[in-house]
């Protein structure tokens, strides 16, 4: 955000936007396929300069979301604000919108440089300035040298790169990705998620991404919408997201976690207990309100759970809260940077331990029908409901 | 390491089947109708003379080939009405071929955007016509173009005209039979490219700012060329031999190519003339062929 104050200067309108005016305000819009409800009565706002996610699994109505954002759908009902105008009915070709396409679409007719210069051509801009804009464009993509060739001649990582680099081209308010990295190998895709944050930084520009990955949705964005069944579930930070799930659907979804389900039993100040069926009474810090006796759920991220032979070296006063669990090492499961551990608790339930392997040489491995305890801080649990 | 040349023996001999059928039925007998062409005609069995007998030597042989003279060509050269033969079939494939790429563009284009189901039947509509034969097709055309046929009687009971109209015997009732019958091999071609097409590319150029009038221009009719390419070639060089249409459905005026070298062949009995004729039109429909391979292997070169 530093950066792109600092852009402000050039781009005279990113000034204009104060924090409080959205750039694009979504306001109850729905769409439905026969009698699918693809998009449900979704409200979303995204600022100026804001790296956004569209995050869900397949099916869940983020494509026909950003599509619609793009003009090829039209909403049944809701608004879209875009710069505080309806662009709802406006059609794709008349919007100040520009969407790169999952496959890339590149015109397979035209050369790199034709296609950057589609969109240019397009709004009758000069041809000197077209040159000039064209050749930015292959500067900032890092494409020179290329600009003649046609895309069959080009390989997946270079034809994103044209793709990108026509989607900007036309400077739009607002730059939409369609699985921009779906068809790149794992590392290329890795070193472009940081090349696409570099962009939207040194350009000020906003950008939503749809994408079902969450490695690159937490990378990439500023701030994620999980969306599911056409609703969104949480609107949040990568951190947010992962550490304070608003749902059971959202913590089950994002990342790995593991779940008790339980009911309240009591609150001794901000500690409330939950006595669940698989892991007895857990200790959670929760300044929330809840309900005595509701039914509950209490969610763990597999890192926060230590495993060690006999119990937590800690001091007297953490003793009490810290909530330890009794169980046997079924799987071990080396991944380089950490090592994941499920545990057949005593009472039948699995847990699973995730511990960053830190030292070359570790001492504290564990083996398959090893004895552990592991334990967790009254901190590192959600509560949520059932 | 034997495997390997196991596997690469048929291969082999697969890739020679095609020049293998091209030198037996293409080569082979144009060479007999270019030896024909170059003979004088004669009365006798077979009509042309000087006739090749290898039983009688390499002597015999080479006093035949002397015999070998260009005069038919020369004829065909100095008698306008070959030439005026050649130069209509080139504008009548030419026209028809316009008329048709004109007509069969958008019924492939309005093919390959209906859901899938319709484009089956939309498919079966188009080859449906072959079922029948031909020439039977061309007959019921006769039946409603005559005088009395059904087009006047439907054009007299709308009172659109007054008297019943000559439709039989000219270049328009030519012109729609021959567009009548090639046109399944203008949509094919046409819907084959078009049917493929990605709607991602469409939609990428709308996203870019161009207005649909734009989009098709732009994009659509550029990657569509190859089947244009193929549908035109398809239609033009079959119609520029055409014999039966224009016999049956054009005046007696003035003459095709197809019909003057029929002429040469029965009515005159006039092989070698009849040959020469074939050879010449054969060089003529190269020039297009090779035209569209050269654009073939400039796209394939550009691809690489």
């Amino acid at each position: 955000m530093g950066l792109a104050r600092n852009m402000a200067v050039e781009i005279p309108k990113a000034e204009a936007q104060t924090d409080d005016i959205p750039l694009l305000r979504i306001d109850a819009v729905a769409k439905k396929f026969g009698i699918v409800r693809a998009v449900d009565r979704l409200s979303l706002d995204i600022r100026a300069g804001e790296f956004f996610a569209l995050l869900g699994p397949s099916g869940c109505g983020k494509t026909t979301l950003l599509r619609m954002l793009a003009g090829f759908e039209t909403p049944d009902e809701g608004r879209i604000l875009l710069d505080g105008k309806d662009i709802a009915q406006v059609l794709p070709h008349q919007r100040p919108v520009n969407l790169m396409f999952q496959n890339y679409a590149l015109f397979p007719h035209l050369t790199v440089r034709d296609n950057i210069a589609f969109g240019l051509r397009r709004a009758g801009m000069p041809r000197s300035q077209i040159d000039a804009r064209v050749a930015e464009m292959v500067a900032l993509v890092k494409l020179e040298g290329l600009e003649k060739r046609k895309p069959d001649q080009l390989s997946g990582g270079q034809k994103q790169r044209v793709a990108l680099a026509r989607s900007l081209a036309r400077r739009p308010q607002m730059l939409l990705l369609d699985e921009p990295l779906a068809a790149l190998d794992k590392k290329l895709r890795e070193s472009t998620q940081f090349e696409l944050m570099e962009l939207q930084r040194r350009l000020g520009m906003t950008f939503v991404i749809v994408t079902h990955d969450q490695e690159e949705a937490m990378t990439v964005a500023d701030r994620i919408g999980v969306m599911d069944a056409g609703r969104l579930e949480q609107v949040a930070t990568p951190r947010e997201l992962y550490e304070a799930p608003a749902s059971r659907w959202v913590a089950e979804f994002v990342g790995d976690i593991n779940i008790f389900e339980g009911q309240l039993e009591s609150r001794e100040a901000s500690r409330l207990m939950i006595s669940t069926k698989d892991a007895g009474t857990i200790v959670v810090a929760e300044p929330r309100q809840w309900i005595a006796k509701m039914l509950v759920c209490v969610a763990i991220r597999p890192e926060k759970v230590k495993l060690s032979r006999r119990g937590p070296v800690s001091d007297a006063v953490n003793a009490q809260a810290i909530n330890r669990l009794e169980g046997v090492v079924t799987d071990v499961s080396y991944l380089g940077g950490a090592t994941s551990y499920k545990i057949k608790l005593d009472s039948g339930a699995v847990l699973r331990s995730s511990m960053a392997n830190t030292a070359r040489i570790d001492i504290d491995v564990y083996t398959a029908s090893q004895r552990v305890v592991a334990w967790f801080t009254p901190d590192d649990c959600v509560v949520l409901e059932q | 390491m034997s495997g390997r040349r196991i596997f690469t023996r048929p291969a082999r001999l697969a890739a020679i089947a095609p020049s293998l059928w091209m030198l037996l039925f293409f080569l082979m007998p144009f060479g007999f109708v270019l030896k024909i062409s170059l003979s004088q005609t004669a009365i006798a069995q077979p009509p042309y003379l000087p006739v090749f007998d290898l039983a009688q030597g390499a002597a015999a042989i080479k006093a035949a080939s002397a015999a070998l003279s260009l005069d038919n060509f020369r004829l065909l050269v100095s008698d306008d009405l070959y030439i005026l033969s050649y130069l209509r079939s080139l504008v009548v494939a030419a026209v028809s071929t316009s008329i048709l790429l004109a007509i069969g563009y958008p019924i492939a284009y309005g093919m390959a955007r209906l859901r899938r189901r319709w484009q089956a039947v939309a498919m079966m509509l188009v080859i449906v016509p072959f079922w029948t034969s031909f020439l039977i097709r061309i007959y019921a055309w006769i039946n409603i173009l005559q005088h009395d046929g059904l087009l006047n009687k439907i054009l007299l009971a709308l009172h659109l005209v007054t008297a019943p109209v000559v439709w039989l015997s000219t270049d328009s009732a030519m012109y729609l039979g021959i567009v009548y019958s090639y046109l399944p091999f203008m949509i094919l071609p046409l819907y084959a490219v078009l049917g493929k097409m990605d709607m991602a590319l469409l939609e990428a150029a709308s996203d870019l700012g161009a207005s649909p009038r734009q989009t098709f221009w732009l994009v659509t009719f550029p990657l569509s060329l190859p089947g244009v390419g193929a549908g035109v070639l398809l239609c033009f060089i079959p119609i520029v031999g055409e014999f039966v249409i224009p016999d049956l459905l054009a005046g007696s005026g003035s003459l095709m190519i197809g019909q003057a070298l029929w002429l040469e062949f029965f009515t005159n009995k006039d092989w070698p003339v009849a040959s020469a004729v074939a050879v010449v039109l054969l060089l003529l429909l190269l020039v297009p062929l090779i035209l569209y391979d050269r654009l073939q292997r400039r796209q394939l070169g550009d691809a690489q």
